[in-house]
Order: structure tokens, then sequence, then C-alpha cells
């Protein structure tokens, strides 16, 4: 490349308390590329990003733009000289339109007149999405747009701006893979025109399908930087995670006939707003069986197992486990029944954050520990020592608060506290989300050995490539209501049925 | 040169003690300056302060006199307050202990010598009655999700009204209305002898009642720390403290906890309402510029944070607190005006809550950014 480099990073390195989150980063992204920027969780990617963007200040080393160094004081600095960057939880203002949140902190153009009239940027949004493939309806407000859209929207507003370089911070986590797709395209077309975009993401196939190069960082450094065509998943894979990876493949065996350990009749159920947000479900778990739902978030994955769980009241449908059925709405009565539920919401549902491990591990147990009105502290205290061996928790003792662990280790504790006592069915919500490689290894195999020991598990997950490692059957929600998957391997099946079509029969 | 202010990875445990007393130390250092700077001798300032409050003759009794009411209303707030239900009505719920109590007292008593049962009755008769008043704001609040703060807030003024118009407005069972004085200015009836509470007389420098509500507050702080660290109750109330979510998942019910904790810390509340009519007063104070004036269920909120809820830090807390109190008022006069006490009690209060920061922060000065270099952590 004989260009300058669209951006470069020299000699990066930013701390935290206790914490280096960047050594030393030596960076760059050429004119006309997609730059894959990938790690595990903690690898320092986000705290990277944010420094390109002029959300934190570098302690050490130096950003340059097309050779010449700047220095970022402010993401306004930053989207000035041309960076722009997408984040994953959207800034938009909900309530304004789409033009007018593009015009909102604009100060080249019309937002810099006293009298704002978003109308006067309505043909040029239209453009704009046509040329890159972003179709969405400057008049649209914000909350009446898909996830996808509003997506579209930030995209939009990057260019809009006049962005060089545009940094997405994995994009895709809210996204069908039909939307994926057609983001990928999107992508390519943006980088046609000698734009630069830097694409964060964890997942391996993604960054296969869109990248030019790709830079791999682990624990703050680079770790390499290769092209994208010449490098294989594994070789990645061994770069992020720094050494060889097994991934979990279950060796499935159809459950057929077993006995049935969680079985849902005629399930219906409200959201917070009143509205009907589960129709009629319809689902049985047999015992050593692991069935997924697969699901674009928000299609009613979370109500489902809150309602399943105990914790939201159903509006009709009975559940049972092992054929004993469950009191409506009682959260108590459903794990004395042997359902276990690892909650999507680990640091706030799965454990309590300021209180000790001891009290987390015997959240669900201490009635029954108890002497009387009682605690029993001892016995509570030997039981988190306990668990803190078997489930290898890195923590300091049963006394550590929840909330100074690693993710990896607080999903650690909430399955040691599922696991224990007669389980019979589980929930898994979103099991690994957010996990980095090596634990996402961990709680598979625990999910695995669950199975294998006869616990039916319902797999609530986003993650398709979890769902094809683990599930013996899949089913997909789509707006409240859940379609089985013929194939469980068929991936464009389940894709078409996440988006909301048809089953092809 | 740049002071950051960063969170502390770890809080040790000696930090909890030492920065409260460093605190301290320093509010009385920062007063010593306003005392110069206005004319004034600090070491005698603060020798009279001390001997006022706990070395002359008799002033321990009046320091636990104050004491005793911010040590009820101290563990009424704390109780609620850390499991973040923000029981603001301290103040309205020790009236209406006064106002049950009292009735107790004037219901049951008798002629002789105080009467363990006609005492035990009042007890309960103040806790049912704070409790009942804290419970309107509880239910409230666990069934329409209404805010205890505002809804304590406000009771606090009706209940107050209430007090004025048994004394006051009103012919009532609690108001004197024989004999000469009653004509004059309207005040409580009198409690029968048996329903007055005893002092027990500690025989050092020349005697110290210590009242029968200032036992009480210790027990109820002893009974309340063993409620919250030991019983499944406690668990169930830390647990929704930290996370609604959490409380929820591990089947707690949730609203039946919010209901007895505004419950237990409406009781303590009355029963130091019940308290000031047994121990002190002994008859219901419906005055708007007596028991009113006090404001104990306010200072009681003080009370608890510097104590950081703890129920026995409470206790020595109000203990202290009265202390400067009772000196206040004793000192008053023309050459110790009450206003240097206030500003003396103020500056304290100050550094103590500002220095909360410091138990959870640390503070760094550098020049130029530098840290040690550690592992880059993952």
């Amino acid at each position: 490349m004989a260009t300058a480099p669209a951006i470069e990073l020299r000699g990066i390195t930013k701390r935290f308390p206790g914490v280096v989150a960047n050594a030393d980063v030596d960076f760059e992204a050429a004119p006309g590329e997609v730059h894959a920027l990938l790690g595990e969780n903690g690898a320092g990617k986000s705290t990277l990003s944010h420094i390109m963007s002029g959300l934190y200040r570098p302690d050490e080393g130096e950003i340059r733009l097309h050779g010449a160094p700047v220095v970022f004081h402010s993401p306004r600095d930053a989207i000035d000289a041309g960076v722009c960057m997408v984040h994953q939880h959207f800034r938009l203002v909900d309530r304004f339109t789409v033009a007018e949140n593009l015009i909102l902190g604009d100060r080249r153009g019309v937002g810099t007149h006293f009298r704002i009239e978003p109308g006067a940027v309505v043909d040029q949004v239209r453009r704009l999405g046509e040329r890159y493939r972003l179709p969405v309806d400057p008049r649209a407000r914000i909350w009446q747009l898909s996830v996808g859209e509003r997506q579209r929207v930030e995209i939009l507003k990057a260019l809009y701006e006049e962005a060089k370089v545009l940094i997405l911070d994995e994009p895709t986590a809210v996204l069908t893979p039909d939307e994926a797709d057609t983001l990928f395209e999107t992508l390519r077309e943006i980088v046609q025109d000698g734009r630069t975009v830097i694409f964060i993401s964890h997942k391996l196939n993604e960054v296969k399908a869109v990248s030019d190069r790709v830079t791999v960082l682990r624990g703050g450094r680079v770790v390499a930087t290769v092209a994208t065509s010449e490098a294989s998943s594994q070789s990645l894979a061994s770069l992020m995670v720094g050494r060889e990876l097994d991934t979990v493949q279950r060796r499935r065996t159809d459950a057929g006939e077993g006995e049935a350990v969680l079985s849902v009749e005629g399930l219906s159920a409200e959201s917070h707003r009143a509205t009907t947000i589960l129709e009629d479900i319809e689902l049985t778990v047999r015992t050593g069986e692991i069935v997924a739902i697969a699901g674009v978030a928000g299609n009613g994955q979370r109500e489902l197992a809150e309602a399943i769980a105990g914790l939201r009241q159903r509006t009709r449908g009975t559940v049972r486990v092992a054929g004993r059925p469950l009191r409506n709405g009682d959260a108590r009565s459903a794990f004395r029944a042997g359902l276990g539920y690892v909650p999507e919401d680990r640091l706030g549902t799965g454990v309590a954050p300021n209180l000790p491990l001891s009290m987390n591990i015997e959240l669900k147990s201490y009635r029954e520990d108890s002497l009387g009105p009682f605690l029993r502290l001892g016995r509570m205290r030997e039981r988190a020592e306990e668990a803190i061996r078997a489930y290898d928790i890195k923590a300091a003792g049963p006394h550590v608060e929840a909330a100074t662990l690693s993710g990896g280790n607080i999903q650690k504790v909430v399955l040691a506290r599922e696991f224990a006592g007669n389980l019979k069915a589980l929930i898994a919500a979103s099991p690994t989300r957010g996990l980095d490689v090596s634990a996402v290894e961990t709680v598979h195999r625990h999910l695995c050995d669950a199975a294998d020991r006869g616990v039916g598990i319902l797999l609530i997950s986003e993650d398709l490539d979890e769902i094809l490692a683990l599930a013996d059957r899949v089913l997909v929600m789509y707006e409240g209501r859940l379609s089985p998957v013929g194939n469980r391997d068929d991936i464009d099946e389940i894709a078409v049925l996440m988006a909301g079509g048809q089953r092809e029969e | 040169m740049r002071f950051t202010v960063e969170r502390r990875l770890q809080q040790p445990r000696w930090l909890v003690v030492a920065v409260p007393l460093a605190s301290v130390l320093f509010g009385f250092v920062v007063a010593a300056v306003v005392l110069l700077a206005t004319g004034h001798d600090p070491v005698t300032s603060y020798r009279q302060l001390f001997d006022a409050a706990f070395v002359s003759t008799g002033s321990l009794d009046q320091t636990l006199i104050a004491a005793t009411p911010l040590a009820f209303t101290g563990l009424a707030a704390a109780v609620a307050f850390r499991m973040r239900i923000f029981n603001i009505g301290a103040e309205g719920q020790l009236y209406m202990g006064s106002i049950t109590g009292a009735a107790a007292g004037l219901y049951l008593g008798g002629r002789g010598s105080a009467s363990p049962w006609v005492i035990a009755a009042m007890i309960v008769a103040g806790c049912a009655g704070g409790a009942a008043w804290a419970s309107i704001a509880g239910a409230l609040r666990a069934f329409f999700g209404t805010s205890e703060i505002l809804t304590s807030l406000m009771l606090n003024y009706v209940a107050g009204y209430i007090l004025t118009y048994l004394i006051f407005q009103s012919e009532s069972y609690w108001r004197q209305t024989k004999g000469f004085n009653a004509t004059v200015f309207p005040t409580g009836k009198p409690l029968p002898s048996n329903a007055v509470w005893p002092a027990w007389t500690l025989h050092t420098q020349g005697g110290i009642a210590l009242p029968l509500g200032a036992g009480l507050a210790a027990v109820a702080a002893v009974l309340l720390w063993v409620l919250y660290r030991r019983t499944r109750f406690g668990f169930e109330v830390q647990v929704l403290g930290d996370s609604v979510g959490a409380a929820r998942y591990a089947g707690v019910r949730t609203r039946r906890k919010i209901l007895s904790v505004m419950a237990i810390s409406g009781a303590i509340a009355g029963l130091g309402g019940a308290s000031q009519v047994g121990d002190f007063s002994h008859s219901l104070d419906g005055d708007p510029n007596g028991l009113q004036r006090q404001g104990y269920g306010y200072a009681g909120i003080v009370v608890a944070a510097l104590a950081r809820y703890n129920p026995f830090a409470v206790v020595l807390v109000a203990f202290l607190i009265g202390g400067l109190d009772n000196a206040g008022n004793s000192l008053q006069g023309a050459d110790f005006p009450s206003g240097r006490v206030g500003v003396i009690q103020g500056i304290i209060l100050f550094s103590t809550l500002g220095g909360e920061l410091l138990v959870r922060h640390r503070v760094r000065i550098a020049r130029t950014p530098q840290a040690p270099a550690p592992e880059p952590a993952s």
C-alpha cells in the first residue's frame, strides 16, 4: 500500500486502575479496506476503538490520520476529523425522526442554522441510502424502527458526517443472519470509494466474511496483523486465545421417547406494557436432551424464560417439571420442583452483585439449610468453598462480592448454584453472552455434562454457532411464537424463520 | 499536577473505622480555625463543650435524654435505608408511637410504683402505633409502587397535626381537662405513677440515671443485628436491598419484605415515641413548639448515615450527637452563643459525610501520569 494509512496508531498505551487495557499497540488501516479488530472480551478492542473515536485519551502513544498526528479531546474532535463510531448501544434520540437525528450534532450544514429544517436533508438521506443500500425512511421516528434499521441510521449518520474512518463495535450482535449479510454488502460499498471501515468482533466467521485484513488483540497487545485471505479460522482462533482451542461439539443422540422433564402447554404471557408477547407456546424437553430456541433478541425469549421459571405471570397455559405442575408466578415452586434457571441478566438477576459469594451460592437453598428462622452461616461458607473448588471459580474466598468477579466466573457461580440439588430441567438463557472463548468452552462443557446426567436443557440463544454445536432440536422464536426447525443443522431454514419467514414444506 | 479520584478496587476494613475517626478530627480542626477567626480560643471552647456534654455533674443524664430518641430514630432509619427503603417518616412514626404509648399508659396505669405489665403494654402499643403509621407508606409502596420517600415525609405533617389536635384543639382522652392549669394552657394528662418508666441509677460521680428507653434502644440494636445477619428474613432483605431482580429470582416475596421492613422501621421509631412519654415527658406532648420542634426523626437519618447503617454504630453516634446537642443547650448564654455549637456541629457532620468518599475512592496526585506497569490484564 503506497498511500499513507487512513488511520494509524503508534505505541498506544491506556491504563485503568489495576488494569492495562492497551499496551504499546501499533495499528493501521488503509483507505479502501475493511480492517477487522479481533479479540476476546477484555482483550482491549473496545478501549482501542474508544481511543480512536476520541472518547478516551491514550496515556502514551500517538494517533495519525493520513500521516498527520492528531489529538482528540472529545468524540466531537474525532468526528470533525472524519472518524466516526457506531456503538453497540445506539446513540439516537427515540422521539426524533431519522432526519432530525442526522442534523443533531451537525456543525457544517443545516444544523448550524437557528431555524432547523429537517426537510432539507431528507433528499440527501434518501440518496445516501440508495447509494449504500441503507434503505430507511428519513421521516420515520426512531422508536418506530427495528433494531436493524436503527443501525442503518447510525451508519447513515456517520456517512452524513462525511466520515473517512468508520468504526463499528460488534455490529452484528443485534442482527439476524440475513441482516448481517446485508450489512457486509453495505460495508463493502462504503470502502469502495476510499473510506476505511474498522470492524470489531469476536466472531471468526464474520471476520472471515467481511474483512481484508485482521488485527488480533490479546491481553491488550497486538498479537498479529494478517491478510484475511491467508488466515484460517483455526489459526485466528488460536491467535486470539493464545492456545489451541477445542470447541465443544456435542455427540448427539435422539432422545426420542425419554421422559418429558419440562413441558409447556398453551402458554401465553404479557409484556410489561400489558400487550401479549407470548402466544400459545407448546414445548417439551425430554431427559438428557438440549432443545435450543433461536431468534433475534426481543422476540419474547426473555419473557418465555421468565414465564416458565415463575418470574412472570402466565395469562394462560401450564408448565410441568417432571410431571408436576408449577404454580403461576411462583419462582420458589419452580426451583423446588427441580427447574434451574440461568438468567440472561447475569449481574442483577443471576447474582446479587454486592453480596458475598457464599450468599449468592445459597441464594435458593438458604431456606432448606436454615435452622428454623436462623441461617447456618458455617454451612453456607462450607458450601461456597466447595463450589469455588469444584467449579474452579477464580475468587479469593466465599466472602468476596460477586460483582468483583469476571463474567465467566460469575456464570460459574450461577451454574454451581443451579446444578446443586435435584435438578431435572434447566433453562439457560444466553448463557455465554459476553463471555470470552475459554469461558464459553467451560459453560458449554457444563451444559453438556448436565445433559449427559439426564437433565433436560432449554437453551435460549442468539448465537447460532452455539446452537449448532449443542442442540438436539431447534425451535425458532419470532414475535412471540415458536416454530420447529425440521433439520437442526439447516442454517438457511433457521435464518428464514428468524426473519419471520414461513417454513417451506 | 493532576488530581484523580479513582474507585478503590478493594476496601480495606480498617478504612471503614479510620476514615470516620479522621474525619471527626479533621472537623474539629476546621472548626478550630473558624473559632480562632472569630476571636475565640478553641481549646477553651472545646473543653467547655466536652465538660458540658460528658463530664460535669448531671451532664451525662442530659446527654442520655438527648441521645435516646436519636438512637431510636437512627435505628429506624438505618434498618430501612440499608435495604434501600427510604423511610423519611421516623418523625411522624415517633409521634404516633407517643400517642399510642401514652394511651396505653393512661388507660392501664394506676397508683403505685412502676408496673412491668403497664410498661410492657406501653412498649407494645408504641411499636404498634409507629408500625401502623409506617405501614401506610409501606403498603402504598408495595402495592402501587408509590415512592415511600414522599408518602412517609407527608405523613409526618399529618401526624404532627394529629398530635397538636389531641392536646390543643380537642378535649381528647389524652388532654388534661381538670385543674386550674388546664384552663390556662392546654397540656397532656399526666401518666399514672405506675406507668412512668424507671431509670437505673449508676453510682458513679454522683449518680447517672440511665433511662429505660436507652436500654431498650441498645437491646433493639442487638436484635436488629441478629435479625439482619443471622436469620432467613435478614438474608432475604439483604438480597432485596442489593438487587430486586435477584430477590425475585430467588423466590423472595418482595411485597411482604417491603411491608415488613417499613413496619419494623416504624415500630422502632414508635418505640422512641413511647419512650418520650414514659421516660421523659410523662404526658403526651402536643405542643407544636415542644416535641415537634426537636426534629428527632430527621436527625435520626443523619445519625444512621454517619453510622453507615450499622446498628451498634448508630447507638454510639446517637450518644455523641446527643452530647453535642446537650452541650449546646446547657452552654447557651452570653459568653457561649448557641450558634457556636451549631457551627462546630455542622462542620463535624459535613466533614464526616464528606469523608465517606475516601472509603470507596482514593485520590491520586500525579505530576505526570505514571503508574506501575503490571501484567496487562485480560
